[in-house]
C-alpha cells in the first residue's frame, strides 16, 4: 500500500512540474514565436508575391473568423487601395502539410501571385515548389473560382518533374484558398473598407 | 611526530589522491566511451530514426544532434538526482515525463530562436521523446550512477551522436546536392556551394531516404573495418 501511494504521488508531482513548467514557457516564448513565423515564413513569401506594394502587408493584418477556425488575412495597397487580399491554405504533400500563401485581387477575383511557405518536402524534388519561382508564378492571373490541377490530372498546371504529389498539394492548397475566399468574400470586402478610409 | 604517524598519514593522503585519479579517470573515460567505442548510430547502431530522416545537409545533421544532446544531458541530470526517489516499478513513465518536457522546452526554444532550423527538421524534434538512445542512456547509466558521471555520460554520447549525424549528412549532402553548410544564419549561409564545381550534376538520390540507407550501411562498414583491427 505504501508503495502504491509513493508511485502515484511521484508520478503525479512530476506530471505536475513538467505542465507547469511546459506552460508556462510556451505563454513566454508565444509572442515571440509568431513574429519569427511572419518573419521567416510568411514574410518574405508574401514580400515575393506582392512586388510593389505600397504598404506593408504584414502590419496591415487582421483576424477573421471562418466557422471555428480564426484565419490571419494579409491587405496588400496597390496605388494606395487597398484591393488585395493574401490568404493561408494548406494542401498534404508528400512530407507533410504543404503551405501556400494565395494573394487574390478582389476587385476581379483573380490570384496575384501565389507562394510556398512551410513544407516538408524532399530537397531537390519537392523544394523546388518552394525555390522555383516559375512553378507558382503558374497561378497568377488565373481567376480563382477554378479548380486547379496539374496537367495529368486534365487541369492548366504543369507539375514538377519527380514532385506530382507536391504539385498536386499545391493545387488542392490553391482550390482550398479560393474555397474559403468565396466564403468570406461579404467580410473581406467590409474590412477593406476600413483600410481604404 | 612519530614515524608511524607520517607514515600513517603519507598512506591517507595517497589514497586519497588515487581516488581522486581513479575518479577523474572514470570521468573522462564516460565522456570519451560516446565518442568511439560506443558512438550510438555506428557501434550500436541506435537512433537511426533521426539519421535516416535529417541528415540531408550536414546543418540538419548538427542541429538535430544538438537538439539530441541538450535533452540527453538535462534528462540524465534530472534522472540521476533524482534516482533515489522515483520507485522502480514506474520508473520508466518517470523517465518518459522528464525525457518529454525537456523535448517540448527544446521544440519551443528552438522555435523561438533557431525558427529555421526548427523548419528544417520539423516533426523530428518531437520525435526525440521516442529516441532509444535518450530513455537507453536513462535506464541504463544515469539510474544507477552519480551525477557527475551522468553528466559526463550525456556529454560525451550526446557528442558523439552529433558527429555521427554531421558525418553523415555532410557525405550525403556533398554528393546529393554539391554544397556543404555548416549553419544559415537569416542574413547569410556558412558553408561552401558547389564544392565540386557548377558543372558537377549531384547525385539527388543521395538526399532522399535510399541514399541514407547505403550511406549508412557504407559508413557502418568502415567502422567495422576499422574495429577489426
Amino acid at each position: 500500500m505504501r508503495e502504491l501511494i509513493t508511485m502515484v504521488v511521484v508520478l503525479t508531482v512530476l506530471a505536475v512540474l513538467s505542465g507547469g513548467l511546459l506552460s508556462g514557457l510556451r505563454n513566454a516564448t508565444a509572442a515571440r514565436i509568431e513574429v519569427q513565423q511572419l518573419k521567416f515564413v510568411k514574410g518574405p513569401a508574401i514580400k515575393a508575391i506582392l512586388k510593389g506594394v505600397s504598404n506593408d502587408p504584414i502590419k496591415d493584418r487582421f483576424a477573421i473568423k471562418d466557422g471555428e477556425t480564426e484565419r490571419k488575412v494579409f491587405v496588400g495597397k496597390f496605388d494606395d487601395e487597398a484591393n488585395t487580399v493574401v490568404l493561408e491554405s494548406f494542401g498534404k504533400g508528400y512530407g507533410g502539410d504543404i503551405g501556400l500563401m494565395v494573394a487574390i485581387n478582389m476587385e476581379d477575383d483573380t490570384i496575384v501571385g501565389a507562394g510556398v511557405t512551410t513544407h516538408s518536402e524532399t530537397p531537390g524534388l519537392g523544394a523546388t515548389a518552394k525555390d522555383d519561382p516559375g512553378f507558382v508564378s503558374q497561378f497568377k492571373g488565373l481567376p480563382i473560382e477554378e479548380t486547379f490541377k496539374v496537367t495529368n490530372d486534365g487541369g492548366k498546371v504543369n507539375a514538377l518533374s519527380g514532385a506530382t504529389i507536391t504539385s498536386r498539394a499545391v493545387c488542392a492548397a490553391a482550390t482550398q484558398a479560393g474555397g474559403i475566399y468565396q466564403r468570406m468574400k461579404p467580410q473581406l470586402t467590409e474590412k477593406l473598407k476600413e483600410f481604404n478610409k | 611526530m612519530s614515524l608511524t604517524q607520517i607514515l600513517a598519514e603519507k598512506t591517507v593522503f595517497v589514497q586519497a589522491l588515487n581516488r581522486e585519479i581513479k575518479m577523474a579517470k572514470t570521468l573522462t573515460q564516460e565522456f570519451t566511451k560516446g565518442l568511439w567505442e560506443e558512438i550510438a548510430p555506428f557501434r550500436l547502431v541506435l537512433g537511426l530514426c533521426p539519421v535516416l530522416g535529417v541528415t540531408t545537409t550536414m546543418e540538419n545533421g548538427i542541429g538535430m544532434g544538438l537538439a539530441t544532446t541538450f535533452v540527453l544531458v538535462f534528462s540524465n541530470i534530472l534522472v540521476a538526482s533524482l534516482r533515489n526517489i522515483i520507485p522502480s516499478k514506474v520508473r520508466i513513465a518517470c523517465f518518459i515525463i522528464i525525457i518529454a518536457t525537456f523535448v517540448v522546452i527544446t521544440e519551443l526554444l528552438m522555435q523561438a530562436f533557431a525558427y529555421t532550423l526548427f523548419l528544417k527538421l520539423g516533426v523530428f524534434i518531437p520525435l526525440i521523446v521516442v529516441n532509444c538512445i535518450v530513455l537507453g542512456r536513462a535506464e541504463a547509466f544515469a539510474s544507477k550512477n552519480s551525477l557527475t558521471l551522468s553528466i559526463a555520460d550525456g556529454l560525451g554520447i550526446g557528442i558523439g551522436f552529433t558527429l555521427s549525424l554531421a558525418a553523415l549528412g555532410s557525405l550525403r549532402e556533398l554528393f546529393g546536392a554539391n554544397n556543404l553548410t555548416i549553419w544559415t544564419t537569416p542574413t547569410s549561409v556558412i558553408g561552401v556551394q558547389e564544392v565540386f564545381g557548377p558543372h558537377f550534376q549531384p547525385f539527388t538520390f543521395m538526399v532522399q531516404a535510399p541514399g541514407a540507407f547505403v550511406c549508412l550501411g557504407l559508413m557502418l562498414c568502415l567502422m567495422n573495418l576499422l574495429g577489426s583491427k
